[in-house]
């Protein structure tokens, strides 16, 4: 009996953990590609805010979770715009920018719920799963890892793709110069600014797609302040990546297995204050950088606006 | 707020005839913090009408209560305290080149110590002196919780965004482990530490509500304003700021001025904390999180990381919060559109800037 129940347990955790760090891949992978471009990416948490209400409300009256994703990224998308016409077209400083955009809209995700739902908190139908055939019929680790929704997968994928976007394509090294040299790049006769806008409204299309997966999937619902500082960890996750984006993704899960802990335990009534169990992804990288801790390779021109012929 | 071109300007102040070009200066500046604020709320005023708020109504109560009401500028003022402290700590890392995002997990750190420790000390010695260590000990816990992203960085070179803000998050939850596990008050059923009666409390100023904390939190960021500008140990963590090669080929010590910075960044952190605890609230309940230290660093930055600027936007942050709060009650917007203003008005400042600096440049060429 304990045998069956440990192994229902240990997929039960092991999904919850996939649930988990997408929102934080999907996040990282936005804030790498706009680092590595040279924008140091804050307002983040403030992209993923706007992609949860709006991915939620879209998904909310359209009954369709795909259009709540595509709402969602457009929300990220949105926020992305003023960070890059603000940052990257008349180089206003990005941390500044960058809260300011987070407090913001931390204020009206939740002031426009209020006014939309008041007090009441609807809740989304459990997503479908895409079923992967074969696969997912493995104990423990089927379940766990091959039914989730169509979008998981693409959001693995795109790891990959992103891979493929930095070693073997020519946007992907411009993006890279554009973080590094940015001179140098718009001396080879490519718009720096260009190229840095493209990478703070890809980010912005991730990080809303993170936040309104968060709701629809994750949550099934908004709640103000839902993103709950995943922004931020999207941050640390793309910093501790050194630029690999399947640095990411074990980043991602990391994390994620010790959210779902957290949930597991107190499902499993073990009596543990939630706050002890929600140290233990951060303590994890903490002892990380203790014993790894080298120089980090952050792009040298990060956080610098680029203004053409400033010196 | 005239100072803000700190060293330059206040060199060629010294000119007697500038005296005029000084007074149009403070003037122009001014003008271009008051606009940006007035236009700042006329943006957010459409967001209140769109959710169909009188915004004149909203603006009335922020004014009132935040301001004008006697009792609600005292409010005003003692809320001042904490922010205070966290700018100065701002102040020092940010001229230093030092990027202390764990203001929050410092504060929080600084807060519950200083209420588990001035219950207990002030039964067994004087006040004054019980409150001055309970102070001291805010201080300590969040100079050691600074201790391992500054040694990090001194000495390995890791980023300290990514170390402080692992270390925010970690500080927050420990700090509530440490109300509902440790110092938690048994006389009582929800989790909060025990309280400080209020005649063991800072005293409060003349015959109002406000903290004496505030003198501490004014003391504190013109102290450090004056030691970054006009000290050599300031100018050196300057230097760091500045150019941190340059710096080690000048023969500065580098890391050690590091973790100093770290240590008086987290250490007024942790003081803004205990300020809070000591002054205000007297107790800390279980997941209270006022996350006052993301609101400060922007303002920080629009003050150009000078003292006294900053002591006006602090001023202008306590107003909104205030006001936005009883505003809140009364009119039945929730208080997040606080945030939503904040946000709005530090960017339109931000945006203000930009123009001002291209103008005098385009009349300059």
């Amino acid at each position: 009996m304990t045998g069956l129940f440990s192994e229902v347990f240990l997929s039960a955790l092991l999904f919850g953990a996939v649930t988990a760090a997408i929102p934080l891949l999907l996040a990282g992978l936005g804030e790498q590609m706009s680092e590595k471009a040279g924008v140091l990416n804050i307002g983040i948490e403030g992209m993923m805010l706007a992609g949860a209400y709006l991915g939620f409300v879209g998904a909310f009256y359209s009954g369709s979770l795909w259009l709540g994703f595509l709402t969602g990224a457009a929300g990220g998308i949105a926020v992305a715009l003023i960070m890059a016409l603000l940052c990257v077209r008349i180089g206003l400083n990005q941390i500044v920018i960058g809260i300011a955009l987070t407090l913001g809209l931390e204020g009206l995700t939740a002031l426009l719920h209020h006014f939309q739902f008041s007090r009441s908190y609807p809740r989304l139908p459990a997503a479908d799963a895409t079923v992967i055939p074969l696969l997912s019929d493995i104990p423990i680790i089927g379940p766990a890892f091959f039914k989730h929704h169509l979008i998981v997968y693409l959001a693995v994928a795109l790891v990959f793709g992103m891979g493929y976007l930095y070693r073997r394509t020519q946007l992907g090294l411009n993006l890279q110069a554009a973080g590094d040299k940015p001179a140098a790049l718009d001396v080879a006769g490519i718009d720096v600014i260009r190229t840095r806008t493209i990478a703070v409204l890809t980010t912005g299309a991730l990080a809303g797609l993170g936040g309104a997966y968060l709701a629809n999937v994750g949550a099934g619902l908004f709640i103000p302040f839902i993103t709950n500082g995943a922004g931020f960890l999207g941050i640390v996750l793309a910093m501790l990546a050194r630029g690999r984006p399947i640095w990411v993704l074990f980043g991602a899960l990391l994390f994620g297995v010790c959210l779902s802990l957290t949930t597991a335990m107190q499902v499993a009534g073990i009596n543990i204050p939630t706050d002890v169990i929600q140290m233990l992804p951060f303590l994890a990288v903490m002892i990380m950088l203790v014993l790894f801790g080298r120089r980090a390779s952050l792009p040298a021109a990060l956080g610098i606006p680029y203004e053409r012929g400033a010196r | 707020m005239s100072i803000d071109t700190a060293p330059a300007a206040s060199a060629t102040a010294l000119d007697a005839t500038s005296g005029a070009a000084t007074r149009r200066d403070i003037l122009h500046r001014l003008l271009m913090t008051i606009g940006p604020i007035l236009a700042a709320l006329v943006i957010a005023g459409c967001i209140l009408l769109a959710v169909g708020v009188d915004p004149l109504a909203y603006y009335g109560y922020v004014l009132e209560k935040g301001l004008f009401s006697p009792l609600g500028i005292q409010q005003t003022l003692t809320r001042m305290a904490p922010l205070l402290f966290l700018a100065a700590g701002l102040i020092v890392a940010f001229r230093a080149g030092m990027w202390n995002l764990g203001g929050d997990g410092q504060f929080l750190l600084g807060a519950v110590t200083a209420a588990a420790s001035a219950p207990v000390l002030v039964q067994i010695l004087p006040a004054w002196l019980a409150l001055f260590c309970s102070f001291l000990i805010a201080m300590l816990v969040a100079i050691i919780w600074s201790l391992v992203p500054a040694l990090l960085r001194a000495y390995q070179g890791v980023n300290e965004i990514i170390t402080t803000l692992m270390m925010t998050f970690l500080g927050t939850s420990l700090a509530n482990v440490l109300v509902k596990l440790v110092f938690r008050d048994p006389g009582t059923t929800v989790p909060q530490t025990r309280t400080l009666p209020v005649e063991d409390r800072l005293p409060r100023l003349f015959e109002t509500t406000i903290t004496s904390g505030l003198l501490l939190g004014l003391a504190a960021i013109i102290i450090v304003h004056l030691v970054m500008t006009r000290t050599a140990f300031g100018l050196k963590l300057r230097i760091v700021g500045a150019n941190p090669r340059a710096a080690v080929h000048a023969g500065l010590g580098v890391p050690g001025l590091t973790i100093a910075v770290f240590a008086i960044s987290a250490g007024l952190a942790g003081l803004a904390g205990a300020v809070d605890i000591i002054g205000v609230q007297g107790n800390v309940r279980a997941d209270w999180n006022p996350a006052y230290g993301l609101a400060v660093i922007p303002a920080v930055f629009l003050a150009r990381m000078n003292g006294f600027a900053a002591i006006g936007f602090v001023f202008l942050l306590s107003v909104l919060s205030i006001g936005g709060e009883s505003a809140a009650r009364r009119l039945g917007v929730p208080n997040h559109f606080t945030l939503v203003l904040v946000s709005i008005v530090l960017i339109v400042l931000a945006l203000a800037e930009y123009v001002d600096h291209r103008y005098h440049q385009s009349r300059k060429a």
